[in-house]
């Protein structure tokens, strides 16, 4: 639906000659961009206003180097300012208390509070080995309490009883109580969802931080929110004075553009996101990711990652040796295609990818997916062993047998055989790279459009 | 209480109205006695609309449409309310279709789905409490098989509105349990069934496949069912939604759209983004818990509140 941010710097510097220093008219041309950019990922106006002044200071006058463009190098600065101020250093989870230590869960309906507190407590009990307690003063919506003690049963953590009648507020004074004589660690105070508007709720908030005075705050929030976002952070912050926020259903392929507009109006850190259904799917922030995400560069540092994961280290470096004296094989192309299968198969690839709206189309129009990989190895594995080495021999016949023998077409097999070729090409130009590197490569010279490195 | 007073007391009480922000522009006293609208307070217009969540696009585009608007009389904040509401009208009227019942059908099948936390189950719950109050015979399935005590809590709303639901244990097959509602509504010749989902991210294709299986389960008694295969939208949801509902729209084959929780300070301008884009009936708003809180789509209402018209100057709002 958009074109990444890269691309539309690009056309912004495009035939603009390379000059002493970033003018302020390139500048704000650039900014236009960045703030349609992150309007468009969800970051709400005041923050968008606030990042855009930031930048323009940090940019206008920059000398321009050498070796970088000068969108590449408005887009290293956009991308460390958007870091700096999603904020660089971890916060780790305030609990280093007199136990127990209270946390109090808080947010809109539907936010995620209720599986939150769920993973938190699973986290902080298989983690931080704290023995620790969850209670719901959720009596409006119908069946929350037993959402909640059904997930703390699952998170084998403890779960206040029940008693019919009791206010939050009350709820919450039983649950301290409880977690003091039963010496818990943490406590975990889930909240019912609540408007920002909403008065009347807003004041029991208050009550209950006033009768349980806790360590922690967390406002959770959707990853999917709009411009709200701004509003319903500012009004808790305001009512309770959050500590921290969590956001959850990063999950998703939603920009995330609130974290920064709620991290801009409370000043607090975002301490957690959640990735997942399953109770585990929690974890701590990292503005870098979620910088790149926001600018739909990619999460290229979790494919650099898992990329390293998958790629075992001696297969890696006797590939790179290979690839270095030109000796790039058919046996070296399977190897290749297995490990592109063991880091999640170009599904769990591409979603890694930058630009992937665009390139998603232009995948499904070439035919590329991940049973076309299964073909491919298919291929391969109906070929002899000679003919795996020495890729000329395979004429005419010997490709009809080989299409026979993996259930292709010839025209699949030639398809291959290209692919092959173009790729060994590359690698002989590229030399000895490591094997993270061939195999990015390998990705952008097997016909994927759209992807850019990430310069930061 | 009428909905759009409802959801006019929620804009009011939330921090800022559209023409409060147009009443702050500096550049609109300039502008006092002329009949056009200049660069500067159009960015103002501009910006406003993207706070409601109408996205760049849209929100450049209105903005450019009432360039060219020429105004009776001299410029200032309500009468830029009042043009623009137009223009959000115009755009509006065609989807504000509401979700009608098909007597034909033996049920009709309404299947709901979504992302999670949009407001499924309570909007089940709220079209369930609606469609008996008006004497017809529902039933409720409780296809949310994965969240914990997503069952027990359309139970409680089923016992709640007197209506049958068919559950099985969280965990079980959804699938399974929408094809054994469709034979019990048939059975008790219901006038309607209502099918909750599982909340899921559009982009977990695993999940998606599942939905796809539910839909190709129920058609295998009806083919012409779900007779209505309604998203569930988030009214604090930003431009997300546009890729909620395409990704929706694939398998489940999407006939339109509720919006939820507008009784909150979100504005949920992201309909009219997807009205351009998609052009997929809005048939309800929830705009409070309770279950006579989910109300008509009325696209003129819609507008107004959105572009922040206020009861002064529109009398026909003061004499409902």
């Amino acid at each position: 639906m958009f074109d990444t941010l890269k691309s539309k710097l690009a056309d912004v510097f495009d035939g603009l000659a390379r000059r002493g220093a970033l003018s302020e008219s390139d500048v704000d041309a650039a900014l236009r961009e960045v703030r349609l950019a992150l309007l468009d990922a969800d970051v709400a106006l005041p923050a968008v206003k606030a990042f855009t002044d930031k930048v323009r200071e940090k940019a206008v006058g920059v000398a321009s180097m050498r070796a970088v463009r000068p969108d590449q190098q408005v887009i290293k600065i956009v991308h460390d300012a958007l870091i700096e101020m999603l904020g660089g250093d971890a916060a780790p989870l305030n609990i280093a208390t007199n136990p127990p230590a209270v946390i109090l869960m808080a947010g809109l309906q539907g936010s995620g509070k209720t599986t939150t507190a769920g993973k938190l407590a699973l986290r902080l009990r298989s983690r931080d080995r704290k023995k620790v307690m969850l209670a719901s003063l959720d009596v409006t919506r119908p069946a929350a309490r037993e959402q909640l003690r059904m997930l703390g049963d699952q998170a084998d953590v403890g779960v206040l009883n029940e008693v019919d009648g009791e206010s939050p507020t009350q709820i919450a004074k039983r649950a301290l109580q409880a977690a003091k004589l039963q010496a818990y660690d943490v406590l975990i105070l889930d909240t019912a969802g609540r408007l920002s508007i909403d008065e009347s709720l807003m004041a029991e908030l208050r009550d209950i931080k006033k009768a349980t005075n806790p360590h922690e705050i967390l406002l959770v929030a959707d990853a999917m929110t709009g411009q709200d976002a701004v509003n319903t952070a500012e009004a808790f912050h305001k009512a309770v004075g959050v500590t921290g926020i969590a956001l959850t259903r990063l999950d998703g392929d939603a920009r995330g553009g609130a974290a920064l507009s709620m991290r801009h109006v409370t000043g607090c850190p975002i301490k957690f996101v959640g990735v997942g259904e399953k109770q585990d799917a929690l974890e701590e922030f990292d503005p870098a990711r979620l910088a790149g995400r926001i600018l739909d560069m990619g999460d290229v540092v979790a494919l650099v990652e898992k990329a390293s994961e998958a790629i075992e280290v001696e297969e890696a470096e006797r590939l790179a040796k290979r690839m270095a004296k030109g000796q790039f094989d058919m046996n070296d192309f399977l190897a290749q295609i297995r490990q592109l299968q063991k880091m999640g198969g170009l599904g769990g690839l591409m979603g890694m990818l930058p630009g992937i709206g665009k390139m998603q189309k232009q995948i499904a129009a070439a035919g590329i997916d991940d049973s076309m990989i299964k073909r491919q190895e298919a291929i391969i594995l109906s070929m002899t062993k000679k003919e795996r080495i020495a890729v000329g021999l395979l004429n005419a016949s010997r490709r009809k047998r080989i299409a026979a023998g993996s259930g292709t077409t010839v025209q699949d097999v030639n398809r291959l055989v290209k692919q092959y070729q173009d790729m060994a090409r590359m690698m002989k130009k590229m030399g000895g790279k490591t094997g993270a590197a061939a195999m990015k490569a390998m990705l952008g010279g097997s016909g994927m459009p759209g992807r850019r490195r990430c310069n930061a | 209480m009428n909905w759009f007073k409802k959801l006019k007391d929620g804009l009011s009480k939330s921090s800022k109205k559209v023409s409060e922000s147009l009443a702050s522009l500096p550049s609109l006293s300039a502008l006092i006695g002329k009949s056009k609208l200049d660069a500067a307070s159009l960015e103002e217009v501009e910006d406003a609309l993207i706070a409601a969540d109408l996205g760049t696009a849209s929100a450049i585009r209105l903005a450019t449409a009432l360039k060219a608007h020429k105004f009776d009389g001299p410029v200032d904040a309500d009468s830029i309310a009042l043009a623009l509401a137009d223009g959000l009208e115009a755009i509006l009227k065609p989807v504000a279709k509401p979700l009608e019942i098909d007597p034909q059908n033996r049920p009709h099948v309404v299947l709901l789905v979504g992302v999670n936390g949009s407001g499924k189950t309570t909007t089940a719950g709220k079209l369930a409490q609606n469609w008996q109050a008006e004497g017809k015979t529902v039933l409720l399935a409780a296809g949310d098989t994965f969240r914990a005590a997503a069952v027990e809590q359309l139970q409680i709303w089923g016992e709640r509105t007197g209506t049958k639901v068919i559950a099985d244990a969280t965990g079980g097959d959804a699938a399974a349990l929408a094809y054994r509602a469709m034979v019990q509504a048939k059975e008790d010749n219901a006038d309607v069934l209502i099918i909750d989902t599982a909340g899921r991210l559009q982009n977990r294709t695993e999940l998606m496949d599942e939905l796809a299986k539910i839909v190709r389960v129920i058609r295998k008694l009806d083919d012409s069912a779900p007779h209505d295969s309604v998203i569930v939208l988030d009214g604090t949801v930003g431009q997300n939604a546009m890729s909620q509902v395409k990704a929706f729209s694939a398998v489940a084959d999407l006939s339109g759209l509720i919006v939820t929780k507008l009784d909150g300070s979100a504005k949920g301008g992201v309909v009219v983004a997807l009205a351009e884009e998609f052009g997929l009936p809005v048939h309800a708003v929830g705009v409070g818990e309770g279950a006579d809180d989910l109300q008509p789509f009325a696209a003129d209402e819609f507008a107004k509140a959105l572009a922040g018209v206020d009861s002064e100057m529109d009398r026909r709002t003061v004499n409902e």
